[in-house]
C-alpha cells in the first residue's frame, strides 16, 4: 500500500532564516494511521505540520529540497486548494478558527467557498455536527460556548470536506483536563468511522495517550530523532533527553528503579501489566520521605463570604471563603469558565463583590482603588503580549514606577536590581521583540515585581509552553518565592503545575468553593476531580495497583522526590 | 502603485473594523471644551499605514457607520465618508512608510506620514465634511466650519501623537536586531 | 461597557423579511431623509416610521439607552445651530418674524424655529430605522444579502467578520485595560492631557499586537478551508426573496421617487409655509 503522507529526504529553509528548520526528514505515515507528533518548542514539529497543510510553502515561503507526496501527488501541484479537501486541519488558537457567526456557519465555511447548494449543506452540516456532538449548538454564537465545544465545531468545520487526514495542532493547549480528555476520545471515534488518518501534534504527552496511538515520531532540532510504538518509546530515555514529560506513573516506575519493558505495555496505566514492577514501587514507598509541611506564617489575603454576580439572580461566585499566608504557592483551579478569573478580578478590584469582603494583611480592601491595590498585588496575565507596551525591556519594566512619579534614580535602581533577579540584566537594553516568549513571560512578571508586591497573581502562567519552558517558567517563580518571601497565586487548569509547584489547591466548580487541601489530596478524589473538570492523576492509579493504601501520601512523596532531584540537578548544572 | 487585496487584507478589514468599534467609546478629553480625541482615528491611521489604502479606506466607512449605529443609533452619513478619505489617502503612501519592514523608525517615514495625515485631515474636515453637511442637513456654514476645525485639529493631534507612536513601535518590533549583544 | 444595538430573534413579518430587502430600504430611506427638507415628506416618513417601529415590536429595553444618547447629541446640534446661525431660517425661507428678542443678534424667529423643526424630525426620520435595521436584521444573513445586492463577497464577509470579532474585541481591550490599570497606568483620572495620551497608548499597544496576530491567524485559518477559491461563494445562511420581499422593495422604490418628486417639484429641497 502507498503511504498518505511521505517526506523523503525533505529538508525546509524559511526564506528570512539561515539554518534550514527541518532536515532530511524521511516519514511515511500510512492511510487510516493514528500518529503523534511530539518535540519541544523550536524543534520544527509545527513546521512539519505546516508542511502537510500547505502553509508552507504556500503562506510562508521558502526553500526545499527533496519530495513530500501527500495522498500520492505533490503539493505544488495541488495547492493550497487542493490540499484543504485532502488535509483538514484543527488549529490550537479555536477562537481564531472560528470565523462564523454561529455554529452551523462556521461548519458550513468550507462548503460555501466550494459554492455548494444550501440545502445539500443542511444535510451535510447536520451530519458532521452530530458526529461531533454539537447538534443541540447550532445557531450558538462562539461567545456563548466553551473551549471544547468550540474545538468540536474545528472538527466539524474541517470534516464536512471528507477529508483523509485530519491535522490537531496542540488540540490539548486550550482545554482543562477532563476535556482534553473527551476531545481524544472524540478524536478516535472520527477515525473508527470514517477511517481518516489522524496526525496530532503535541506536548503533552500523558494526555494525547489516552487513546491508543499507532506511532510517535519525536522531532528535535529539525531531525526526526525516533519514529516507534508508544511502547518502546516509554521504556527509553528519548523523551527525557528531548526535554518531553514521560506519564507521570512511567516515571515514577522508573524512580522505583524499575526497568520498564515493551511487553508490559505501558501505553496506558490502566491496561498496563504493573505486576513486574509493584514490589519495587512499594519499596520506593517506603523509603522515600514526604516533604516537610512549611512553618505557619501570618495571613496575607483572606477572602470572606464573597458573592459576586454580573446580573441579579444569576451568581457567578457564591460564599467563598479562604485564607491565604505569607509566602505560600497557591493554585485556583477549575474548569474554563467556573469563575477563577472573576475571582482574580474582585481581589483587584476590577469589580466589586456583591457581597463579602476581601482582607489584605486583615485590612478590608474596599476603599483601595485598582491602582492602590495594584502596589500590594501584582497582576500578571496569561500572555506577556497582553501585557508589554513598550518596545525597550528597560522602559517596560519601569512604566509601572514611571507612573507613579517615582525618582529617575530610585527608577534606574529597582529596575536593575529586578532585571537582576529575573534574570534579564544583561539584555537591558534590547528590545522586548529580540527575546524568547518564555523572556517576554519574565519581562512582564518583572514589570510587577518592580512595584515590589505582597502577592502576585498569576493568571495560567505555563499555558502553551512546552516543558522545558515550563519548567523554567517555575523554578524562577519557585527561586523567587522562597527567597523574597512574595505570596505566589497561580489561576490554572494545569494539573502538574499544581501538583508540582503548589502547596495547596483551591478549587472552584460552578461559583462554589468544593475544595481547599493539598493538590495530591484532590488530585486523588474523584469526586471533586469530575466536579472541577480535573482529571485523577495516573500516579493514584499506580499506587492502588501496586496496592499502597494511602495514594495521596504517595503522590506526596512522588513530587518531594522529583523536587529535591531538580535541585540536585540545579546545583550540579550551577 | 499596485494594491493587493487578498485574504489578508479581507481579514484586516473585518478586525480593523472590530478594533475602531470597540474603541469607539474611548474618547481622550482636551484642554479645548468639548472636543474629544478619538483614539480610533489612530487605530485607523495605524492600519492604513500597514496595510493600504483599501483597508484603510474601507475601515474608515465601515468602522465609523458601525460604530455610530450600534453606539448612537443614527448614522451621521457626512461624517463617515470623511473618515474613509482619511484612511484611504493615508493608505495610499503605505510602502513608502515600510512600517511592517522596520522602516517608520527613519525621521523620512514619520514626516511623510505626518504631512500626509495633515493634508488630508485638511480635506476631509475643512472641505468634504461640510459640503456633505450642506448637502443633507442644510445646516449653517459658520457651525460646520467651526465643528469641522475643532475635528480636524482634533484628529491631526491624535493620528500625529498616538498614530506616530503606535506605527513607530511596531516598525520597531518589527525591525532586525542583529547588532544586540549581552552586557555584564 | 455601554449598551449596543444589536439582533434579537423574533418573529414578526419585518424578521422574516430578507435581509438585502432591509438593506435596500435602510439606504433608500437614509437617502431620501437626508436630501429632502420638505417638511410635509418628512412628517409622513416619521409616521411611517414610527409605525414600523411598533410593528417589529422593539422593546424600549432594547434601544432605550442609546435613544437618550442621541437625544442628548440632537439637543447639543439643535442648540449649535441657533448659537452659530440665529437667521439660518431667514435665510433658507426668506421672511424674517420674530417671536421675541434674547439679546444681541440672537431674535427667536419663527422661520428658524420651523428650520429647526425640520432638522429634528429629520433626525427622528432616522432613528428608528437604523434601530429597526439593527435589531431585526440576523448579522449572520446580512453578508449573504450583500453579496446578493452585488457588492464583492470579500465586502461582505469582512462586514461578518468584523460581527463575530467585535465581543471578542472588546473583552481583551478591558482585560488589556484592567492589567494595564492595575500597573498604574489609568486612561482616565488626573493625568494631564500628554500623560493621558501616553496611557492610551501603553493600553491600545497591545491590543493592537494582539488584533495583529488574530489576522495572521484568522487569515490562515480561512486560507485552509477554502476561502476564496472561486469567484462566487453560497451562504448558509442566505434567505430567498418572497412575496413579501418584493411588495417591501417595490413600495421603497415608489416611495423614494414620489418623496424627491414631490420635494423637488417646486425645485426647492424646503417646503416654505411663510410665502
Amino acid at each position: 500500500m502507498e503511504p498518505i503522507i511521505e517526506f523523503k529526504d525533505f529538508s525546509f529553509k524559511y526564506r528570512a532564516q539561515k539554518e534550514p528548520t527541518l532536515r532530511n526528514i524521511n516519514l511515511s505515515i500510512m492511510s487510516g494511521e493514528k500518529v503523534l507528533i511530539v518535540g519541544p518548542s523550536g524543534s520544527g514539529k509545527s513546521t512539519l505540520a505546516h508542511c502537510i497543510n500547505g502553509l508552507v510553502p504556500f503562506s510562508w515561503s521558502g526553500e526545499i529540497t527533496g519530495s513530500l507526496r501527500i495522498a500520492g501527488k505533490n503539493p505544488a501541484d495541488l495547492g493550497l486548494f487542493g490540499l484543504s479537501k485532502i488535509v483538514g486541519t484543527v488549529l490550537q488558537d479555536t477562537d481564531g478558527q472560528f470565523i462564523g457567526l454561529t455554529v452551523a456557519e462556521d461548519i458550513a465555511f468550507a462548503l460555501e467557498n466550494d459554492m455548494t447548494p444550501q440545502e445539500e449543506m443542511f444535510r451535510k452540516v447536520n451530519e458532521v455536527a452530530e458526529m461531533v456532538d454539537v447538534k443541540g449548538l447550532l445557531d450558538h454564537a462562539p461567545r456563548e460556548l466553551s473551549g471544547g465545544q468550540k474545538q468540536r465545531v474545528s472538527m466539524a468545520g474541517v470534516m464536512v470536506d471528507d477529508v483523509k487526514i485530519l491535522l490537531f495542532d496542540e488540540p490539548l493547549a486550550n482545554l482543562d483536563p477532563a476535556t482534553g480528555k473527551r476531545a481524544i476520545a472524540m478524536i478516535d471515534q472520527i477515525r473508527e468511522k470514517r477511517n481518516t488518518t489522524i496526525v496530532i501534534i503535541e506536548h503533552r504527552l500523558e494526555d494525547a495517550l489516552y487513546r491508543d496511538v499507532d506511532r510517535i515520531i519525536v522531532v528535535g532540532d529539525g531531525r526526526i530523532v525516533t519514529d516507534t510504538t508508544p511502547d518502546e518509546l516509554l521504556c527509553g530515555d528519548i523523551l527525557n533527553r528531548q526535554g518531553i514529560r514521560e506519564p507521570l506513573y512511567v516515571t515514577a516506575i522508573k524512580h522505583a528503579g524499575g526497568k520498564i519493558s515493551p511487553k508490559d505495555k505501558p501505553q496506558h496505566i490502566e491496561s498496563m501489566h504493573l505486576e513486574p514492577y509493584a514490589q519495587k514501587v512499594r519499596e520506593w514507598f517506603d523509603r522515600t520521605e514526604a516533604k516537610k509541611p512549611k512553618a505557619d506564617t501570618p495571613s496575607v489575603l483572606k477572602v470572606e463570604d464573597l458573592y459576586f454576580s454580573y446580573v441579579e439572580g444569576r451568581p457567578i461566585l457564591q460564599h467563598i471563603h479562604f485564607d491565604i499566608h505569607k509566602g505560600e504557592m497557591v493554585s485556583i483551579v477549575g474548569k474554563n469558565g467556573a469563575g477563577k478569573s472573576t475571582l482574580s478580578n474582585l481581589i483587584c478590584g476590577f469589580y466589586e463583590p456583591t457581597r463579602g469582603r476581601i482582607l489584605l494583611n486583615g485590612q478590608d480592601m474596599a476603599p483601595l482603588s485598582i491602582k492602590e491595590r495594584g502596589e500590594k498585588i501584582g497582576l500578571v496575565m496569561q500572555s506577556p503580549n497582553q501585557m508589554i507596551s513598550k518596545p525597550m525591556i528597560f522602559e517596560e519594566v519601569a512604566l509601572g514606577l514611571q507612573v507613579r512619579g517615582v525618582s529617575q534614580e530610585e527608577i534606574g535602581e529597582r529596575v536593575n536590581e529586578t532585571l537582576k533577579i529575573c534574570g534579564l540584566y544583561p539584555f537591558r537594553n534590547w528590545p522586548v521583540s529580540a527575546l524568547s516568549f518564555g523572556q517576554k513571560k519574565r519581562v512582564s512578571i518583572a514589570s510587577i515585581l518592580v512595584m515590589k508586591p505582597e502577592v502576585l497573581i498569576l493568571d495560567e502562567p505555563t499555558a502553551g509552553q512546552d516543558y522545558r519552558h515550563y519548567t523554567e517558567i517555575m523554578e524562577f517563580l519557585k527561586e523567587i518565592n522562597e527567597n523574597s518571601g512574595i505570596t505566589i497565586i497561580m489561576i490554572t487548569h494545569d494539573m502538574h503545575l499544581m501538583l508540582e509547584y503548589t502547596d495547596r489547591a483551591i478549587v472552584i466548580a460552578d461559583g462554589h468553593l468544593i475544595a481547599d487541601d493539598t493538590p495530591a489530596k484532590v488530585l486523588t478524589n474523584e469526586t471533586i476531580a469530575d466536579k472541577a473538570y480535573l482529571k485523577k492523576t495516573s500516579l493514584y492509579d499506580l499506587a492502588l495497583d501496586c496496592q499502597i493504601e494511602d495514594p495521596s501520601e504517595f503522590v506526596e512523596r512522588f513530587i518531594a522526590y522529583e523536587r529535591e532531584k531538580r535541585g540536585k540537578e540545579d546545583q550540579g548544572n550551577g | 502603485m499596485k494594491f493587493k487585496f487578498g485574504i489578508k487584507e479581507v481579514v484586516a478589514i473585518g478586525i480593523g473594523t472590530a478594533l475602531f468599534v470597540a474603541l469607539t467609546e474611548i474618547q481622550i478629553p482636551t484642554p479645548i471644551p468639548n472636543t474629544y480625541l478619538q483614539p480610533r482615528m489612530a487605530v485607523m491611521a495605524f492600519l492604513a499605514a500597514v496595510f493600504g489604502p483599501v483597508v484603510g479606506g474601507v475601515v474608515g466607512i465601515l468602522g465609523h457607520a458601525l460604530g455610530d449605529a450600534m453606539f448612537y443609533g443614527s448614522v451621521w452619513w457626512s461624517w463617515v465618508f470623511p473618515d474613509g478619505l482619511v484612511g484611504l489617502v493615508i493608505g495610499l503612501f503605505a510602502a513608502k512608510y515600510a512600517v511592517k519592514e522596520g522602516g517608520f523608525t527613519s525621521t523620512k517615514a514619520i514626516v511623510l506620514f505626518n504631512v500626509v495625515q495633515v493634508a488630508v485631515n485638511a480635506a476631509a474636515w475643512m472641505l468634504l465634511a461640510p459640503a456633505l453637511d450642506i448637502l443633507i442637513y442644510a445646516e449653517p456654514m459658520e457651525k460646520l466650519l467651526s465643528q469641522g476645525a475643532a475635528a480636524f485639529l482634533g484628529n491631526i493631534l491624535i493620528i500625529g501623537i498616538l498614530g506616530t507612536l503606535l506605527c513607530a513601535g511596531y516598525s520597531k518590533i518589527g525591525a532586525k536586531s542583529s547588532s544586540l549583544t549581552k552586557e555584564d | 461597557m455601554a449598551k449596543i444595538l444589536s439582533y434579537e430573534e423574533k418573529d414578526t413579518w419585518i424578521h422574516r423579511l430578507s435581509g438585502v430587502t432591509k438593506l435596500i430600504f435602510f439606504l433608500l430611506w437614509c437617502l431620501t431623509s437626508m436630501l429632502t427638507y420638505d417638511t410635509r415628506v418628512l412628517v409622513v416618513m416619521l409616521i411611517f416610521s414610527l409605525v414600523v417601529f411598533k410593528i417589529s415590536k422593539t422593546r424600549w429595553s432594547q434601544v432605550g439607552a442609546v435613544f437618550k444618547l442621541v437625544m442628548v447629541f440632537l439637543a447639543f446640534n439643535v442648540f449649535a445651530i441657533y448659537l452659530f446661525s440665529p437667521d439660518q431660517g431667514t435665510a433658507i425661507y426668506g421672511t424674517r418674524t420674530v417671536l421675541f428678542h434674547i439679546a444681541g443678534r440672537y431674535d427667536v424667529t419663527l422661520e428658524q424655529l420651523f428650520y429647526e423643526l425640520n432638522v429634528v424630525i429629520k433626525y427622528f426620520t432616522i432613528i428608528p430605522a437604523v434601530f429597526m435595521f439593527l435589531v431585526t436584521t440576523n448579522p449572520s444573513e446580512f453578508a449573504a444579502s450583500m453579496n446578493k445586492v452585488g457588492i464583492s463577497y470579500n465586502v461582505g464577509y469582512a462586514i461578518s467578520i468584523a460581527l463575530r470579532y467585535i465581543p471578542d474585541v472588546q473583552s481583551e481591550f478591558t482585560k488589556i485595560k484592567h492589567a494595564q490599570e492595575a500597573r498604574g497606568i489609568e486612561m482616565s483620572g488626573k493625568a494631564s492631557f500628554i500623560n493621558r495620551i501616553k496611557n492610551t497608548a501603553a493600553i491600545i499597544f497591545p491590543l493592537i499586537f494582539s488584533s495583529m496576530d488574530r489576522i495572521d491567524v484568522v487569515s490562515n485559518a480561512m486560507e485552509l478551508r477554502g476561502y476564496g477559491k472561486h469567484k462566487k461563494r453560497t451562504w448558509y445562511m442566505e434567505k430567498k426573496l418572497l412575496r413579501n420581499d418584493y411588495l417591501t422593495i417595490g413600495f421603497t422604490m415608489l416611495f423614494t421617487a414620489a418623496a424627491l418628486l414631490i420635494t423637488f417639484a417646486d425645485g426647492s429641497r424646503f417646503y416654505n409655509p411663510f410665502v
